[in-house]
């Protein structure tokens, strides 16, 4: 079927560098010694540990509870023990450690009880909540839960579904190699998604450098008999694969930030995320394992089934690492990032693991002035004028950075990679919105400091008035007690209205004190940093509050 | 630390400048070839003096030498200056140009990239102004053997209508203004200062240019707006003027095959760094300058138009730009 495609802006060639590792099948490593795999694997909430030390587990066992609606949850990738549960440095570039399950896999591969659920008599809501619960999210690199996805707005019906296999970064081969062997199985995801979502059409999008996934994946659809999907070869054009890019090139819609595709009635999913959806819910798997590449500095870069948790450099070890790496980096030459150890474990997100060198990625060359050649300009997917965000965000001139869009910037790499004076713009991009939402955190924590601030002057103007009061009451007493010692001296008559005049004041301040008493007892007891103590330090403490309370004595 | 992205592509602004270079060569060889070697050097003079200032520059602002020298801007500046003053300027005010156009009119903003205005277009309009007889004197296609030239670019003693023709540009309005009302623009275009289209000589040198900015276009270094912008507009300026008074004006041929039109389509008027970026902002900025420099060529008191009105543009830039953003993704109205 000829289908008219549409073009979106700019893009850059890069060399694709994809043929090593598609000559070999897809393989399944051995099991690693001990699986470290990190609960939080997925946009939104961290899961809630299931297990703890010492306990058995099944593969596809569920050990983290999805924490909310916009969580999902994680399983055991394989059976074995718990051997601890603990932060560790995980798959991020930040280099900071999460909560982990550590595994000692017991190499029996046993499984839990599995019982695909029926389609057809699970409303569309269970499909949902048993999603989260076997763990999927998108495979394409963001992990977003996929069953948050398998929603149509409610105002618009969803009616186009795209399936990405484009795969435009350099290196990457995992979603070519999965629809080369696996295309039977993402067809049949492709069609629950499509029922789940209601979609007239679906279109899957595939960059025409990988005319073997094409074919595959154009007789699985033939072979399930589904008319309503349509596969098609795109031009390869890096950042075809970006999700609003391969909707633009399918569909000429072009879905602007900060809005959702379903709201112009197209959601898209990955070729890997179809695959799993399959997988959870006609076999009942849970998403334990993905399709890794690994390439770059390699004797044999391939394709490997790769359980979460998994250590990377061991997973790398099996391709034949090379010597001179000097970092592995998680994704693509132009998106990736590099990871903060080699051992990290491989999680959800990790389609590939690039082995880096500086013969292969040498560092940049030294920056030169920018001379508004436009070449960046000429290469945005995004319609931007990178030059311009580059001077706003240099003279952190932030404010003009928004107004040129800078937030519609998706990162793809195209700017840096064009630039002649070796400006690497991303960063200047990346360090302009971290200083915006910094500023914008430190705005919140400013307000909530001036209200802290209010609320202590008010504070502080009632207690001086309670004292004030307390005093007033104090020196009344003291002179009504004068004057009743004095007895019927000539001076009664002279000190009856005063007193009077007294008595009245008292009864006020008696009230004053029993409604600031009463507001006491109504405001919330701020949480406190002095729960679960040792004794010796809460005697400490006693102590201290003690002393405290004599010093107050004194000063009243 | 590295980041992302990885991957680089190998071009470098070296390559871009050196690809400018290139191009300049068609048109050098046609203005050696039609005015003799004086040309030649002139632009080792203005080279040897940009580098020279380029260097002390760096050295004085504490910037890298090296990298900065080879990236070949300061070459690109020199050539363009030696291009549009006659070839036989004394050694002294080629000089005094490229330092103008190096010291001040680049490093004094900022050095590359940073400068608001076109250097070369600086230096000429600050020698024109300071020197107008000098710069406008221009010889004919021919007129002067090398040894002669040399003489008067190393400070001989100049007799000016013995070695010096006016230039067509000048030809035509001064005769205009001159002669009364009996003489027309067909007849002084068949003096011998003239050629076919327009200048004698002038025309083999337009036609170097165009072959470069072809090149250039060819090469992607420049997209094709600002040149066809600035042709246009040029000539649909003078179309007007012409179709309305023929004996009193110069044909649209006659301005884009004159002066500095084709050097200033490919190589002047397309200078990133002082010109607008944006594709809209492009064509306004040309055009702009297209007509400006009809009106100044014709109207004026200076052999060419261009110099003055590519400045003027150059303020308007930033407006511009600001004026002309392109909608971006998915904020488009389609």
């Amino acid at each position: 079927m000829l289908r008219k495609l549409f073009k979106f802006h700019g893009g850059v060639k890069p060399a694709t560098h994809k043929d090593a590792a598609t000559a070999s099948p897809i393989v399944t490593p051995p099991l690693p010694a001990r699986l470290k795999v990190p609960l939080h694997q997925s946009i939104g909430g961290t899961p809630r540990p299931l297990v703890k030390a010492g306990d058995k587990v099944l593969k596809g066992q569920r050990i983290g509870g999805a924490d909310g609606n916009v969580s999902s949850a994680v399983h055991a990738p394989t059976s074995g023990t718990v051997l601890a549960v603990e932060p560790v440095v995980t798959a991020h570039a930040s280099g900071l450690s999460t909560l982990s399950v550590i595994i000692e896999p017991d190499g029996e591969e046993r499984w839990i009880e599995r019982q695909p659920i029926d389609l057809r008599a699970t409303p569309a809501d269970e499909i949902r909540d048993y999603l989260r619960d076997q763990g999927v999210v998108g495979l394409g690199g963001a992990v977003f839960p996929s069953h948050l996805k398998l929603k149509a707005s409610r105002e618009k019906p969803t009616r186009t579904l795209v399936i990405n296999g484009a795969e435009c970064e350099p290196f990457i081969t995992c979603d070519d190699m999965l629809m080369r062997e696996r295309a039977a199985g993402i067809v049949s995801g492709i069609r629950v998604m499509r029922q789940i979502l209601g979609a007239e059409e679906v279109i899957v999008g595939i960059e025409d450098n990988k005319p073997a996934a094409v074919d595959a994946m154009t007789l699985a659809v033939q072979t399930a008999g589904l008319d309503q999907v349509s596969v098609v070869a795109i031009p390869t054009r890096y950042p075809a694969g970006g999700a609003k890019q391969l909707i633009r090139v399918l569909t000429g819609i072009e879905v602007p930030h900060g809005a959702r595709s379903t709201d112009y009635g197209v959601q898209c999913f990955n070729v890997g995320t179809a695959y799993a959806i399959h997988e959870a819910l006609e076999l009942d798997q849970p998403l334990i394992s993905r399709i890794v590449t690994v390439a770059g500095n390699v004797g044999q870069p391939r394709n490997y089934e790769v359980l979460f948790g998994t250590p990377m450099n061991e997973l790398v070890a099996l391709a034949g690492e090379l010597p001179g790496t000097d970092a592995y980096i998680m994704g693509g030459p132009m998106m990736g990032f590099r990871m903060p150890a080699f051992d990290v474990p491989v999680v959800k997100a990790t389609n590939c693991v690039l082995v880096s060198s500086p013969s292969l990625f040498p560092p940049p060359p030294p920056e030169m002035n920018c001379i508004r050649c436009g070449e960046c300009a000429k290469a945005c997917p995004a319609d931007l004028q990178p030059f311009e965000l580059y001077w706003f965000s240099r003279a952190k001139n932030f404010g003009k950075a928004q107004e040129y869009h800078l937030f519609d910037c998706i990162e793809c790499g195209c700017c840096s990679y064009v630039c002649p004076s070796h400006i690497r713009l991303v960063d200047y991009y990346r360090f302009a919105k971290s200083e915006i939402w910094a500023r914008e955190r430190d705005k919140d924590a400013a307000d909530a400091a001036r209200e802290r601030f209010d609320f202590r002057n008010l504070r502080q103007e009632r207690e001086k008035q309670e004292k004030a009061a307390r005093l007033a009451a104090k020196a009344a007493e003291t002179r009504a007690k004068l004057a009743g010692e004095s007895g019927d001296d000539d001076k009664t008559t002279s000190s009856a209205k005063p007193s009077q005049a007294e008595e009245a004041k008292k009864a006020l301040i008696a009230a004053a004190l029993e409604k600031a008493r009463q507001q006491k007892e109504r405001a919330p007891v701020p949480p406190r940093n002095t729960d679960n103590l040792s004794a010796d330090k809460q005697a400490e403490i006693d102590a201290i509050e003690a002393r405290r309370a004599a010093a107050r004595q004194e000063a009243e | 630390m590295n980041t992302s992205p990885y991957l680089r592509k190998t071009t470098a602004v070296n390559s871009v400048m050196l690809r400018v270079l290139i191009a300049l060569l068609p048109a050098i060889c046609a203005y050696a070839w039609q005015f003799g070697a004086a040309i030649l050097v002139q632009l080792a003079i203005s080279t040897a003096t940009a580098l020279f200032a380029e260097a002390a520059m760096l050295a004085a602002r504490g910037k890298p030498a090296r990298l900065y020298l080879t990236d070949l801007s300061a070459v690109v500046t020199a050539w363009l200056i030696a291009l549009s003053f006659s070839p036989i300027t004394p050694w002294w005010l080629m000089v005094t140009a490229t330092l103008v156009a190096i010291v001040i009119a680049k490093h004094l903003y900022g050095g590359l990239g940073q400068n608001p205005f076109n250097p070369a277009m600086v230096a000429f309009c600050t020698m024109i102004v300071a020197f107008p007889a000098l710069m406008s004197q221009w010889p004919g296609a021919g007129q002067l053997d090398f040894h002669t030239q040399l003489e008067l670019i190393l400070g001989g003693a100049r007799q000016l209508d013995a070695i010096t023709a006016a230039t067509p540009l000048d030809a035509l309005r001064t005769g205009l203004r001159e002669g009364g009302a009996d003489v027309t623009v067909p007849g002084l275009m068949a003096g011998p200062a003239f050629g076919a289209l327009g200048g004698a000589g002038w025309e083999w040198i337009a036609l170097g240019y165009l072959i470069g900015g072809l090149f250039l276009l060819q090469q992607r270094i420049i997209t094709w707006h600002m040149p066809a912008a600035f042709l246009l507009a040029l000539a649909a300026t003078a179309l007007l003027m012409w179709g309305m008074r023929p004996d009193r004006f110069g044909s649209p041929i006659f301005h884009l095959a004159s002066g500095g039109t084709m050097l200033a389509a490919f190589f002047i008027v397309t200078d990133p760094v002082s010109g607008a970026t944006t594709p809209k902002g492009k064509l306004i900025f040309a055009a702009a300058i297209g007509a400006l420099t009809y009106v100044i060529r014709s109207f004026g008191a200076y052999p060419d138009g261009i110099a003055f009105a590519v400045l003027l543009l150059n303020i308007c830039v930033p407006l511009i730009d600001m004026q002309t953003q392109p909608p971006v993704f998915g904020h488009k109205r389609d």
